[in-house]
């Protein structure tokens, strides 16, 4: 019924109604989903959640880590908003945070004892979200110009920067004697980024989160940038009969994720471990791809979500001291969310289109 | 097959698209259904042949109640139709094609297949090879691979949606001549369409619809007037182009070669007057589309010059960029307004904003809005600012993209500018081109319809498989000698 001259606009209000009415079934079900499973594995769900709550939020210690997993989720996930607005699976991610962590590393190396600790730190960051940005760009290159699909340049490109990563670690940059997992020697205190007192949480790491988090929000809502990148990402074809230059825009998005992913690379080395470690990334990047998926793309939910997340990954740490259960519970929660938020979208845009 | 449906009720939101409506179409019978866009002809054997389900009332097939949910059970029940776009796989071959939606066992048996095809092809003297691939056939014959796919599957009502668009004179005269066939066979065709010649020339009968509901119904031969009275309520008079008279050329072409992996097309030396307007004929895939994407800076041509009257003075064009074009002044409005011209989500104001050059990093949403609300008030686009152009009909998409046209332009280049559209939107369009005309812009465009060709251009181009005639005066061209010409008699004409 494409040509009928009155439009087919339902009322908002029911258009809203409709969407959270699938979204809050989805998140029920995936609850109750969850919950089956924690029966069958004989514990009570109950007690599940407050071991979860209590190992996210009962110590100051365990509330500080909540957070300084956050730091990197909101900056991966403010990232993915871009790529993802483009029309684009940026699975790259992962590798972006390992590239940004290397290049913060390396800076550290070579300037520690030559300029002041704070212009270090301050270089170092800057050298990780440059570190991204070349990753980022290598994989939309391969995408504009080799016409190679960005999920599988992201993929491959997470291979080589993890492989980059063990290579220094065990190679020119091992610990002097023994070389292992743990990763490089850590540095000097001198270049680690200030804490709230003894914990893992850095103030200014969240701070240039929280930053970035409102940079996208606004850039997105309110730029020509921002319309220019939905333009692209819905139909690049139209955006460029339009007058868009397409591929400045695709380019531009992955160097955007890739500088936030580079930075966030960059400070869980000045800002959590103080040295390059093999799981550098703690596979955030892929976490941070479900909670965009989660929030269909819309950067202003970027902050509960990611918070919910960061809380629940903290807080199954404590699964197996607590209830000698698996921690990777917080995975199949997350897992679960996601599944079934994508299915409830999946309907809901079914439904709409059998209606009209 | 007797087909009656009574009583059909269906709603879109808020839109009542089909209104207590009835309709009996006789076994042995072509039933005309005419009416506007947006008449809700579709919807109704959409319903019937099972793509959508209707919200209540009775479908009879031979008297017998039915319920039709899917394409499928519409099929099983001996309904076919064939849609206005082709649902076809374009990637796969005929015979792949044919095969595929057939009830069938584990093993694919293609010789059968090619036996049957053949078989059913042959009755109505269509010509298609099976081991062509789909994408490469022209509109006209995937229309027939549909009819004989579903003939195959023992359909008995045959409902065609506005099946004359896109195809050319002689495909026309071919499906016509099949669709008299197969009513003397005794199975019964419903035939969609706006176009009045069209259900004048094949059906016995025609039943009028208008805004959901049937205004209408007679024999055929009726009196013309009586059915445009019908489906308008008034009588509509056509717009008249003005001769040129303007003397500086707005765009120079010399000896362009263009082409893809399908054709070499080569234009001869050309100049445009400003205000002119020039008609591109011929059978779809004979190279107006590369012409128009040559012309408009998206596709470079292999060899040739082009330039372009900016500010006063031709301006070397030649394998200068698309947006370089844009800067000298050229517009381009392609057929596919969803694919290519427009973005399904947005809406209109961000359209607006997204053609506005941007001074500064953020968007002025007052300044768009009051654009937007311009625009929508100048071209009668029946949308709000914050409608997405997804939701708008075929025509009102249409008056947004001339909308978003920037002004003044020195060449609008446009493909099919008012296919798929009703006969008062058709006019409109006209209207509003022949006034940028008169402010100076030259047009190409192309189309299907030779009628809208005739009318509007001063000087007419054919296309005819890679050849190109010289530009004819449409004062001398005659609907006989443009028919020849299309088909590949060039009369003093050169060939490359």
């Amino acid at each position: 019924m494409k040509e009928n001259p009155t439009l087919h606009t339902k009322s908002p209000v029911s258009q809203l109604n409709r969407g959270l009415i699938y979204q809050g079934g989805a998140l029920m079900l995936s609850l109750l989903f969850v919950a089956v499973i924690i029966l069958l594995t004989g514990e009570s769900p109950l007690h599940v959640v407050s071991a979860l709550v209590d190992g996210a939020f009962g110590t100051p210690d365990q509330f500080a880590r909540v957070f300084a997993t956050l730091t990197p989720l909101v900056l991966c996930a403010s990232g993915l908003i871009y790529t993802f607005t483009a029309g684009l699976y940026n699975l790259g991610v992962e590798g972006q945070i390992v590239i940004g962590a290397i290049a913060s590393t390396l800076a550290i190396r070579v300037l520690q004892g030559q300029l002041p600790p704070p212009l270090v730190i301050a270089v170092s960051i800057l050298a990780g979200t440059l570190g991204g940005v070349l990753w980022g760009l290598l994989a939309g290159a391969l995408k504009v110009y080799g016409n190679i699909s960005e999920i599988f340049a992201g993929l491959g490109l997470n291979f080589v920067a993890q492989g980059l990563a063990i290579y220094l670690i065990f190679g020119p940059w091992k610990r002097p004697g023994i070389a292992s997992m743990s990763g490089t020697e850590p540095f000097d205190d001198a270049f680690a980024l200030g804490r709230f007192g003894q914990t893992d949480a850095a103030p200014v790491a969240l701070a240039i989160a929280v930053i970035v988090l409102v940079a996208t929000i606004v850039i997105m809502r309110n730029t020509h940038f921002g319309l220019r990148l939905k333009a692209v990402g819905q139909n690049p074809r139209a955006a460029f009969i339009l007058g868009m230059p397409s591929t400045r825009l695709l380019l531009s998005s992955f160097l955007v994720c890739g500088a936030f992913a580079g930075m966030a690379g960059s400070l869980q080395v000045v800002g959590l471990f103080h040295r390059l470690i093999p799981s550098i990334s703690s596979n955030l990047g892929f976490l941070a791809l479900l909670v965009v998926m989660l929030i269909s793309f819309n950067a202003v939910w970027i902050a509960p979500v990611a918070f919910f997340f960061s809380a629940l990954n903290v807080g199954s740490l404590q699964l197996p001291m607590a209830l000698r259960m698996e921690s990777s519970l917080s995975g199949v929660i997350q897992g679960m969310l996601v599944l079934f938020a994508l299915l409830a979208r999946g309907f809901s845009e079914r439904n709409r289109k059998t209606r009209s | 097959m007797n087909i009656q449906l009574t009583h059909i009720y269906k709603r879109f939101g808020a839109v009542q698209a089909n209104d207590d409506v009835s309709l009996d179409v006789e076994a042995g019978t072509i039933h005309g259904l005419l009416g506007e866009n947006g008449a809700g002809k579709s919807t109704l054997v959409k319903m019937l042949s099972g793509f959508i389900t209707r919200d209540s009332g009775e479908i009879l097939l031979d008297g017998k109640s039915i319920s039709v949910k899917t394409p499928a059970d519409g099929i099983r029940s001996g309904v076919g139709m064939l849609h206005q776009d082709p649902l076809d796989f374009p990637p796969m071959s005929v015979l792949d094609n044919f095969i595929n939606g057939r009830p069938g066992r584990l093993f694919i048996d293609r010789r059968s297949a090619v036996k049957e095809f053949k078989a059913i092809a042959e009755q109505f003297n269509f010509v298609i090879d099976t081991e062509e691939q789909v994408g490469l056939l022209t509109m006209g014959e995937r229309q027939q691979l549909e009819i004989v796919r579903l003939l195959s599957l023992g359909v008995r009502t045959l409902i065609l949606d506005e099946p004359t668009t896109g195809i050319s004179a002689s495909q026309k005269t071919a499906l016509f001549a099949a669709l008299k066939k197969l009513a003397k066979q005794g199975k019964s065709i419903i035939f969609v369409s706006h176009k009045l010649e069209d259900v004048e020339e094949l059906c016995n009968n025609v039943t009028v619809m208008r805004a959901g509901k049937v205004v209408g119904s007679s024999a055929i031969p009726c009196a013309t007037s009586k059915l445009v009275g019908m489906m308008f309520g008034r009588e509509l008079a056509t717009p008249v182009k003005p001769a040129t008279s303007r003397t500086d050329t707005a765009i120079k072409i010399e000896g362009l070669t263009i082409g893809d992996d399908r054709m070499d097309v080569r234009v001869n030396d050309l100049s445009i007057k400003r205000g002119e307007v020039i008609g591109l004929a011929g059978l779809e895939g004979s190279g107006q589309r590369l012409f128009l994407l040559t012309c408009a800076g998206v596709l470079r041509p292999f060899a040739g010059k082009l330039m372009v009257n900016a500010d006063g003075r031709l301006a070397e064009m030649t394998g200068k960029s698309y947006h370089q074009f844009q800067k000298a002044g050229v517009g381009y409005l392609p057929a596919d307004r969803l694919r290519e011209g427009l973005i399904w989500g947005l809406t209109i104001q961000e359209h607006v904003v997204l053609r506005t050059p941007s001074d500064g990093l953020f968007v002025n949403r007052e300044a768009s809005h009051s654009v937007a609300e311009t625009a929508i008030k100048t071209f009668n686009i029946r949308g709000k600012t914050d409608t997405r152009v997804g939701q708008l009909s075929g025509g009102n998409q249409q008056r947004t993209q001339l909308a978003l046209l920037p002004t003044p332009l020195n060449l609008v280049l446009m493909e099919h500018p008012t296919r798929g559209l009703d006969i008062e939107s058709t006019i409109w369009v006209w209207q509003q081109l022949i006034m940028r005309c008169q402010g100076g812009t030259s047009i190409i465009f192309a189309s299907s319809d030779l009628d809208e060709i005739v009318q509007y251009s001063d000087r007419v181009i054919v296309f005819s498989g890679g050849k190109v005639s010289e530009p004819i005066a449409t004062a001398v061209l005659t609907a006989s000698k443009l028919g020849e010409m299309i088909g590949g008699k060039f009369i003093g004409a050169s060939a490359s």
